[in-house]
């Protein structure tokens, strides 16, 4: 069986929690609890050596990287599909996924935040947090504007939208951004919240989540 | 003919550059003087809002993102692979490469950032920030390739890995005085790029618009 090793809180596991969900594989969740340091316990660096999470094994084979992970599992259970087949479509779905993975969610990940917190207090962080976060979502908001449709770039799911739920998720959750003026955005986080694939990909929902 | 927007000293340009160069592809070069402030311009806002270079464009298409770019291109015009096509284990290698430069190097000491943290916490946690996110990447890339790496990073032939590796290398140590020693697999295959014809032709000096 499949094994993804995960953090309930992580986007990046989030991602591909919803991509295995979608494709309908069941795998086994083994938690590594990023506030504690888990990643570098010899356990987890035997498995993994970059000590990245999440990680994917699929038998002898460790891939870690979300959108690694992604395209691995994509080329070997292809349905349904993460990408759609028109090239510009897709290309438009690389954009999104490297929106959020190179220009959000390395600058409000877990230790920068905490590094900003540590340094000028939670007030500067959430500013931060939400600049950022704020300057990506303006980008989404045009470059999926002429290509939603029910979803990120169509009716149908793609991995554009593994990316937007997590983010978005954060966004409102975690650092209660004003979604008012991402409407674009706002509509396809309200679409993802009725999808089982993404419900139960949803960080409360893991088995590390914390109980209260 | 292919546009790339491109600005001479971005290393996320020099990886489109290092991959066009790699297939053979002729491309107009359009400067984007990110130092006189050009990427804010109405007309490239809107090919890019969030003012990043490099940005393709192909006829009807324009991808912005070098990643997204670089995927476009690897489908558009499949000649000299840049992803090995046989091996699901060595392509999700070259992705994970991939992304650990693109998501977690780059976007922590793009100047834009660091100028931020100089400004807020001073020039010595300035180079503290370069310096731990830059060490931490590049352990894990040696890491991650020091079973696999040859006379490039993941074996005899040059891929997507080289491509967001060699630039890397060459950028940070240039701007940041990097002890590359810590990471002898890396600085041996950065000997290997030193001798690609490729990788020297799409160089910041040989650009129209380096500076004299």
């Amino acid at each position: 069986m499949l094994k993804l090793y995960s953090y309930w809180r992580s986007s990046c596991s989030h991602r591909v929690r919803i991509g295995l969900n979608l494709k309908g594989l069941e795998y086994e969740y083994k938690a590594v609890n990023l506030v504690k340091g888990e990643q570098f316990s010899p356990d987890f660096l035997k498995i993994n050596p970059i000590g990245y999470v999440p990680a994917l094994v699929d038998g002898d084979f460790v891939v870690s990287d979300s959108f690694a992970i992604l395209m691995y599992l994509e080329e070997k259970y292809p349905q349904p599909p993460l990408l759609p087949s028109d090239l510009k479509r897709k290309a438009i779905n690389y954009q999104a996924a490297n929106i959020v993975s190179s220009s959000i969610q390395p600058l409000q990940n877990l230790a920068v935040v905490k590094y900003i917190e540590e340094k000028a207090g939670a007030d500067e962080r959430d500013i931060w947090a939400k600049t950022h976060i704020g300057k990506g979502f303006a980008a989404l908001e045009k470059l999926l504007k002429d290509y939603a449709g029910k979803y990120a770039t169509g009716d149908e799911v793609f991995l554009a939208d593994l990316y937007l739920a997590p983010q978005l998720y954060a966004a409102v959750n975690r650092f209660n951004l004003d979604m008012t003026q991402f409407p674009l955005l706002l509509r396809l986080h309200e679409a993802y919240s009725k999808l089982p694939a993404f419900q139960n990909a949803a960080p409360e929902k893991q088995p590390d989540a914390p109980s209260s | 003919m292919l546009v790339l927007y491109s600005y001479w000293q971005s290393s996320c340009s020099w990886r489109v550059r290092f991959a066009l160069k790699l297939k053979g592809l002729i491309y107009e070069y359009k400067a984007v003087d990110l130092s006189k402030g050009e990427q804010f311009s109405p007309e490239f806002e809107e090919l890019n809002p969030l003012h990043f270079v490099p940005v393709l464009v192909d006829g009807d298409v324009v991808v912005s993102d070098s990643y997204a770019i670089l995927l476009y291109l690897e489908e558009k015009y499949p000649q000299r692979a840049l992803l090995p096509a046989a091996d699901p284990q060595q392509r999700a290698l070259n992705l994970q490469a991939a992304s650990i430069i693109s998501s977690s190097m780059q976007p922590l000491h793009m100047l834009s950032l660091l100028k931020y943290i100089e400004d807020k916490f001073g020039p010595d946690e300035r180079l503290l920030w370069v310096q731990t996110h830059i060490e931490k990447g590049f352990l894990a890339l040696e890491k991650l390739l020091i079973d696999f790496a040859a006379k490039y990073a993941t074996g005899e032939d040059v891929y997507m890995a080289d491509v967001f590796l060699a630039p890397q290398i060459a950028v940070v140590t240039m701007r940041f005085n990097i002890d590359m020693s810590k990471f002898p697999t890396l600085l041996r295959i950065y000997e290997s790029y030193k001798g690609l014809p490729e990788f020297l032709a799409s160089s910041p000096e040989r650009q129209p618009d380096a500076a004299r």
